[in-house]
């Protein structure tokens, strides 16, 4: 809960005298507050700087360091002042915060220091105002990054194999990390030096040789030398092609890896070869074979394992695809246009090259390049001035994208950027909100159980009870007022539908109960909770200890979650000593949760009511029991 | 085909040009209240000099501009209550701290209802009491009046209550208190009714002082 809210309380208390002549029951005492009630300056030195204040003022946040009475452990004695071995300028900030009740991060200052101070304040850094979350986010997010590139970079170069990996794994590593081993790096330069020489055997195989003795017609190297080149084709194809099963082989994932473009290039760049030993001599087939000839070049996009720049490059226009679309979708709107209208201006003259609209694409492409091929000129006045100003328009367009692609690629990245963070901060932020209001609930609920368990072991709960704060107990007891005036109790959501089933079948006492006897109870009690009728159905049919357990699981689940991610504001989840907190009270609830563990059969939801609170107790206690076996299963293991 | 699109973005641009303007003005208008003096307050309230420094202190910290709104009344209100929706009793609670009906909270409406909710005469709380109940400020408490301030209480308490919270029980709850409080049985609760009736009941004399040390 927002702890500037804690000025309010009284208020909020005295307002509850407007309930008073509705009670249906007499309202709970109100806790005794023993401590002094004025208002006196602390003195707080930060390394030499003084700093001073009310302890109204730290008392707002009491589940940070300053504000808890964690801070008598730096107070000193002879100086009558809290004495902190830290950083005076931080200091300013953090004071700032209670002042205010916003946090702001200092641009100057360095984050993980900052961080730091945070961490050792107590202060959990998402209360951070939204003047300056973004520029702490970014800073933080920046710093990671940078730590994790350092690290990966570290890694990657010197970082010995774990002892007993497969040869597998090995040979995959070797093709990831060509640096690691020797054996590796060979490969990794054969397979550069067949891609080159693939490359440049098709580029050379289409020049024309001298022609042989007795012929007069150049011929393509290629036909020349068919079996040199034949040969040379096959080596390189062998090479990748046992490149390709061998890192199909060492994929830790093999459906991935088939997916990745890189392995789409290897197979597009080695298919052609086997289709055409697989294809006959077919003279209309051998149209189509030399098509796939051309797939060959794709080999060239094979550096790209071996080329870093390449891959940003391709990384690169991936991300600005959408703008690149957009500029290519708006240049075929002016080219449609201007084709459209040069088509019709140049209709009528004799010869004339713009046949059709479609042709007249040609020109229009030729001339908004501005490279002006000539090979189609308009010939009226009408298509001249439209040709000009295609050209004109066309110098505008071209000298556009090339800025532009760039400042929107870094514009629109970084907004996307922006974009999809406010909306992962506002997810975090109202679920922060949710679990906080959650959080303030729950405590009610637990004060509850600890009260009513205190009334069986009168002695043991009371160190319980007085581990919360001064706030809590007036809060729990407003809320208590309400309870006692409405004459209903609050509960939690895992009770209430446990309730609405209890409620259906409370007054039956046999645990074999048939499906008709079910309907009955639905059809009674279907304003209680018409959702939940299906629910109640399934849960119903399995036996009791199962419903019990399920229940309890669930409870389980919903208490863990309150007991280990308790909600962000309070300082125990950051110094993660939530067993201290509980070890006051650990010893004395073990014994209650020894007593009460062979008994969860005794109570099933099944059994008719008793009266009133016990049966909530009991199962609460039930799944207590279990939520603090766990949680001294992990105090024995610090 | 640049040229157009050049012409049709200026023309946009002149439009937005006159919002800015109100805009500005409306950043001089900043409310801000100073109280009374302390004299005068520690005069008409039953609180000393002391407490009420230190009531101001959280409140002009929480409210700089010195009063207090509708809506952050309910924001404020409602964080005591996360399990319902507090929203409605906020506003009745509203209507009745700000006495003088301006819209908002001053400090001094904000001390002067606190020093009769814990420090006042037990009349003086039935009377603030009944204050709160009679929404229309006719003198009389009547059926409809009632039903919805207990709704709006038991819309505090949420979903999950045990036992489960039924329809009508607001309707039977205000049945229940008009039957104690309305003496000539004519439908409504005047403002002597109220605290006769309250004198009577031993309960709710004895959780009036409860609240005494709350400051």
């Amino acid at each position: 809960m927002a702890a500037g809210v804690a000025t309010w309380l009284p208020f909020a208390r005295a307002a509850a005298v407007g309930w008073l002549p509705l009670a249906k029951k007499t309202m709970p005492k109100p806790p005794v507050d023993n401590t002094s009630r004025s208002d006196e300056i602390l003195y707080v030195n930060v390394s030499g700087v003084r700093f001073q204040t009310w302890k109204n003022t730290l008392d707002r946040y009491p589940d940070t360091l300053l504000g808890s009475s964690e801070k008598e452990f730096f107070y000193n004695e002879d100086t009558q002042e809290y004495f902190f071995d830290r950083d005076p300028e931080m200091f300013r900030h953090i004071l700032n915060f209670y002042r205010t009740g916003k946090l702001h991060y200092p641009r100057h200052e360095c984050i993980q220091a900052f961080d730091e101070e945070l961490a050792f304040y107590g202060i959990v850094p998402e209360i951070i105002g939204d003047c300056c979350m973004e520029e702490y986010r970014d800073k933080k997010k920046e710093n990671q990054e940078r730590l994790a590139e350092d690290t990966e970079a570290n890694e990657a170069m010197d970082a010995p194999l774990p002892p007993h990996s497969t040869s597998r794994e090995r040979l995959w590593r070797a093709f990831e990390n060509p640096h690691t081993s020797t054996m590796a790096l060979v490969f990794y330069y054969v397979t550069g030096f067949f891609i080159a020489v693939s490359v440049i055997a098709n580029v050379v195989e289409t020049v024309p040789c001298r022609p042989p003795k007795g012929s007069v017609k150049d011929l393509p190297c290629g036909e020349k030398y068919q079996l040199a080149f034949f040969c040379m084709d096959t080596a390189c194809v062998l090479i990748f092609t046992f490149e390709y099963l061998m890192r199909l082989f060492a994929a830790p994932s093999r459906c991935k890896f088939m997916r990745s473009v890189m392995s789409v290039i290897d197979v597009v760049a080695i298919m052609p070869y086997y289709i055409g030993l697989v294809m006959p001599e077919n003279e209309d087939v051998s149209g189509a074979f030399v098509t796939l000839r051309v797939f060959r070049v794709f080999r060239i996009f094979k550096f790209s394992r071996h080329s870093q720049g390449l891959r940003i490059l391709g990384y690169t226009l991936k991300s600005c695809a959408s703008e690149l679309g957009f500029l290519l979708f708006s240049l075929t709107m002016a080219i449609i246009i201007f084709a459209t209208v040069m088509f019709y201006a140049e209709k009528g003259t004799k010869g004339s090259t713009f046949t059709s609209i479609p042709a007249s694409f040609w020109y229009t492409i030729v001339t908004m390049t501005t490279l002006g091929y000539g090979d189609m000129v308009p010939n009226t006045i009408a298509g001249k001035i439209f040709g000009s100003i295609c050209s004109l328009s066309g110098v505008l367009v071209i000298a556009l994208p090339v800025p532009v692609i760039v400042s929107n690629f870094s514009r629109i990245y970084h907004q996307n950027q922006r974009a999809d963070k406010m909306r992962a901060q506002q997810k975090v932020r109202l679920a922060r909100i949710r679990m906080a209001k959650k959080g303030t609930a729950n405590a009610f609920l637990q004060y509850k159980e600890d009260r009513s368990v205190g009334d069986r072991q009168s002695n043991s709960t009371a160190l319980c009870v007085k581990n919360r704060s001064a706030f809590e107990h007036q809060h729990h007891h407003l809320l208590h007022c309400l309870e006692k005036t409405t004459n209903h109790e609050f509960t939690n959501e895992v009770n209430y539908s446990e309730l609405c089933m209890t409620e259906s079948v409370g007054f039956r006492t046999s645990r074999s109960t048939s499906l008709s006897s079910q309907q009955g109870a639905q059809n009674n009690s279907t304003g209680c909770c018409p959702r939940r009728a299906r629910r109640r159905a399934a849960m119903r049919l399995a036996n009791s200890t199962v419903s019990v357990s399920r229940g309890s699981v669930q409870e389980l689940d919903t208490l863990h979650v309150k007991t280990t991610c308790i909600p962000p504001q309070t300082r125990s989840s950051l110094n993660a000593q939530a067993g201290d907190l509980k070890l006051n009270c650990g010893e004395q609830d073990f014994t209650a949760a020894i007593i009460s563990i062979p008994t969860p059969p005794a109570n099933t939801p099944d059994e008719s009511l008793p009266p009133s609170p016990a049966p909530i107790p009991g199962i609460l206690r039930n799944t207590r029991a279990t939520a603090y076996t766990s949680d001294t299963v992990k105090i024995s293991s610090l | 085909m640049g040229l157009v699109m050049g012409t049709f973005s200026m023309q946009t641009k002149q439009v937005s040009y006159h919002k800015d303007k109100a805009d500005d003005d409306l950043e001089m208008t900043m409310v801000c209240h100073r109280p009374e003096g302390l004299d005068q307050l520690e005069a008409q309230t039953n609180f000393s000099k002391r407490e009420l420094q230190v009531l101001y202190r959280g409140f002009k910290n929480e409210c700089p501009s010195g009063v207090v709104n509708e809506d952050t009344f309910k924001q404020i209100y409602s964080q005591f209550f996360p399990h319902g929706d507090a929203s409605t009793y906020a506003h009745f609670l509203f209507n009745a701290f700000d006495s003088a009906h301006t819209g908002s909270i001053k400090f001094e409406d904000f001390v002067t209802a606190l020093s009769i909710l814990l420090r006042g005469t037990i009349t003086e709380k039935l009377q603030w009491t009944f204050n709160l109940y009679d929404i229309n400020r006719d003198g009389y408490i009547n059926k409809e009046e009632m039903t919805d301030i207990v709704r709006a209480i038991y819309d505090m308490m949420g979903k999950y209550t045990y036992p489960v919270l039924k329809n009508d029980a607001p309707k039977q709850h205000v049945d229940a208190f008009f039957q104690k409080m309305d003496k000539n049985r004519d439908g409504v609760v005047t403002l002597d009714e109220f605290i006769l009736s309250c004198q009577e009941d031993e309960n709710i004399m004895r959780s009036l002082q409860l609240f005494e040390n709350v400051i």
